[in-house]
């Protein structure tokens, strides 16, 4: 039987003994870019913990599928040595570790010693993102501007290179010249740059205002209601239907509720 | 030494120390001063011994520095002085040189203070010199060690450091015990006086044995317009130490910043604090404290403010890490402000590492232990601030070592 890259069937978690997600069916093919949408509190950043696998997300129920291996109850750093990667909405700030360390890390071989010096492909990417060698010593996301927090994250992803990328709101809190210049490097993460038939990264992307979807070209939408996937179908029609009628008119057109 | 001195110092033979475990010198043996050779340079040193100095940044090959003192157990080894802006000499050669040494003797340190004080005056001379002539700038530092060579060994120093009006003087010292050494016991009484303009930094490394009790006491006088900086690392085993430097600020402007890097291993126990003492006007001082405990240590990180006279600023601040449940940091911050104007504060927390930064940098590939790792010496390599670049660089090489066996 063919695979898909990822494959997430009948998926139920619970967090704090709460369900918050469930009946979750998410197929995701090579080269492909979804978008998820949902109100505040539907469980979209819940879904990207869950598939990350972070201790406080409980799978209760169905199961995590990654290029055809079981992920489901998999470590976070497992999953991310298979080729998982994620840029975070609200990153933590950590004091003495420095954006530069990060980019070292080689995600297959894990850390490398402190202080080791950059290559110069990973310096050629920072300065691509507008980040100078004096910011890449700075502490990580500490006292970061909202735009620098996501450009650091997709910087990161750029020198990690993984195969299948979770991005939560890379274009909240970014003026517009920034959502430009960050939908330009996520599309080269997710091979947009190459023919639809070549192309091998595939991404899932959480908006907010769908702003960054005039630059990320995205196959399939999502909309996440109460922990449910409420529709799924042409990422700008539903993104129009929201706009016209809002979370709950798009969903009543899906019949499902 | 004053018969004045000596009788106070007599007197306070048997005086315990207001902080620490007491400890009893019949278990340990002293020295007599001249025990050991002396040597030309660090470099005549065994390789073995070179090494065990290079870990608390004493570089046996002498380069980019101005000058080397070593103190091996009593004796005095070797002291060389490349630059001309300073004087580098054993304590007793400089009592014997200049008169006048003897008057800045115990003015920083009361000799009363406690029994290690007592011990240090009324024992074998031991210990350096240093000055810094008028209107000098040397970037490259004096480094200075203390070495611990034979088992059981009490060793003192009384070390005077002076520098002159408007003079720059940067000093690395690292303080270790040889290789076959288990228990010993190391008082360093160091009494720095910065004149007029003045500036001083002290970055000091410790690595002892397992069992070796350690009491540094430390006086600091500052004048008008001077700036003490003091950086400590020690991040290795011990049995116990326990220090309180105290600086006074009497000048004006005058300005004080301590650094404590600090990493309790096995069953150390590390009882640190730094006091400053504000009377001159608009004089600051700055205490920053990075502390992690593992295993079965105890750190007590102490910090004492008084400001006693108007526009004076002084900030103190304690970040801890627990790492076991049977290691303990306890966080003593005291400000005590007695004057209009001024402005004090305090900061501390002590708890566990953050899940969500490990989870962060999990989600960049590391495990978990790596992750762990990378933020506990993240969490100590602090910027020091205050030294020139030369020397910036190096005590960063210091510290990342330092830190690499947390």
């Amino acid at each position: 039987m063919v695979r898909l890259l990822l494959e997430i069937t009948d998926l139920a978690v619970e967090v704090d003994g709460k369900e918050i997600l469930r009946d979750i069916d998410l197929y995701i093919d090579k080269g492909e870019t979804h978008v998820l949408l949902g109100p505040n509190g539907s469980g979209k950043s819940t879904l990207f913990m869950s598939m990350l696998g972070f201790p406080k997300y409980k799978v209760i129920r169905g199961e995590i599928l990654f290029k055809g291996d079981d992920i489901t109850h998999m470590t976070t750093t497992e999953r991310v040595q298979l080729g998982l990667g994620v840029s975070f909405q609200n990153p933590p700030a950590i004091r003495g570790v420095k954006l530069k360390d990060l980019l070292n890390i080689e995600s297959k071989k894990g850390a490398k010693p402190f202080s080791e010096e950059l290559s110069p492909e990973t310096i050629a990417l920072a300065d691509k993102l507008k980040f100078s060698d004096q910011f890449l010593e700075r502490d990580v996301n500490l006292g970061f501007s909202g735009g620098e927090v996501k450009r650091s994250e997709i910087l990161q992803l750029l020198a990690q290179q993984p195969d299948f990328i979770m991005f939560d709101e890379p274009d909240s809190g970014v003026d517009i010249e920034n959502v430009e210049l960050l939908a330009e490097e996520i599309n080269v993460l997710l091979d947009k740059d190459k023919k639809p038939g070549l192309r091998e990264k595939s991404g899932l992307l959480i908006t907010h205002l769908g702003y960054i979807l005039n630059f990320v070209g995205a196959n399939t939408a999502h909309v996440l209601m109460d922990g449910k996937i409420a529709c799924s179908g042409d990422p700008t029609e539903i993104l129009e239907d929201i706009r016209k009628e809002g979370f709950k008119g798009c969903v009543q057109c899906c019949g499902i509720h | 030494m004053l018969r004045n001195t000596l009788e106070r110092a007599e007197k306070a033979k048997k005086k315990k120390a207001a902080l620490g475990e007491d400890i009893d010198f019949e278990n340990f043996e002293g020295e007599e001063a001249g025990e050991h050779e002396e040597i030309e340079s660090l470099n005549d040193l065994s390789n073995k011994n070179k090494k065990s100095l290079l870990k608390v940044g004493v570089d046996a090959s002498e380069a980019g520095r101005a000058g080397s003192f070593l103190q091996i157990d009593q004796s005095k080894v070797c002291s060389n002085c490349k630059s001309e802006a300073i004087e580098l000499m054993g304590l007793q050669q400089a009592i014997e040189k200049y008169d006048w040494v003897n008057d800045y003797m115990w003015n920083a340190v009361p000799v009363d203070t406690d029994k290690y004080t007592a011990k240090t005056a009324l024992g074998e001379p031991g210990g350096y010199f240093i000055r810094s002539l008028p209107n000098t700038k040397e970037v490259f530092p004096i480094q200075a060690c203390m070495f611990i060579g034979d088992e059981k060994v009490a060793q003192t120093a009384h070390n005077i450091i002076i520098a002159e009006e408007n003079s720059e003087l940067h000093i690395i010292t690292g303080c270790s015990t040889g290789d076959d050494v288990q228990s010993a016991m190391h008082v360093g009484v160091s009494e720095f006086y910065l004149k007029k303009g003045a500036k001083i930094t002290f970055t000091m490394v410790h690595n002892w044995a397992e069992q070796v009790e350690v009491r540094p006491r430390t006086g600091v006088i500052l004048n008008d317009d001077t700036t003490y900086i003091s950086n400590y690392i020690l991040t290795s085993p011990v049995n116990t130490i326990q220090t309180y430097p105290t600086a006074y600020c009497q000048g004006e402007n005058s300005k004080v910043v301590f650094q404590s890097i600090l990493g309790g291993q096995k069953d150390s126990i590390l009882d640190t604090g730094s006091r400053a003492i504000l009377t001159g006007k608009n004089s600051s001082a700055e205490m920053i404290t990075r502390a992690v405990s593992k295993d079965e240590s105890k750190i007590y990180t102490r910090g004492h403010l008084a400001g006693r006279s108007p526009d004076v600023r002084g900030h103190l601040e304690c970040m801890g890490l627990v790492l076991s449940d049977d290691s303990l940091i306890y966080s003593v911050p005291e400000l005590e402000g007695s004057s209009t104007d001024l402005e004090l504060s305090h900061e501390a927390a002590v708890g566990k590492i953050a899940e969500e930064e490990v989870l962060y940098l999990m989600s960049r590939g590391l495990t978990e232990e790596e992750a762990a790792s990378m933020i506990v010496k993240g969490f100590l390599s602090m910027d020091i601030a205050g030294l020139p670049p030369e020397l910036a660089a190096e005590t960063k090489k210091m510290i990342d070592q330092s830190v690499q066996g947390m």
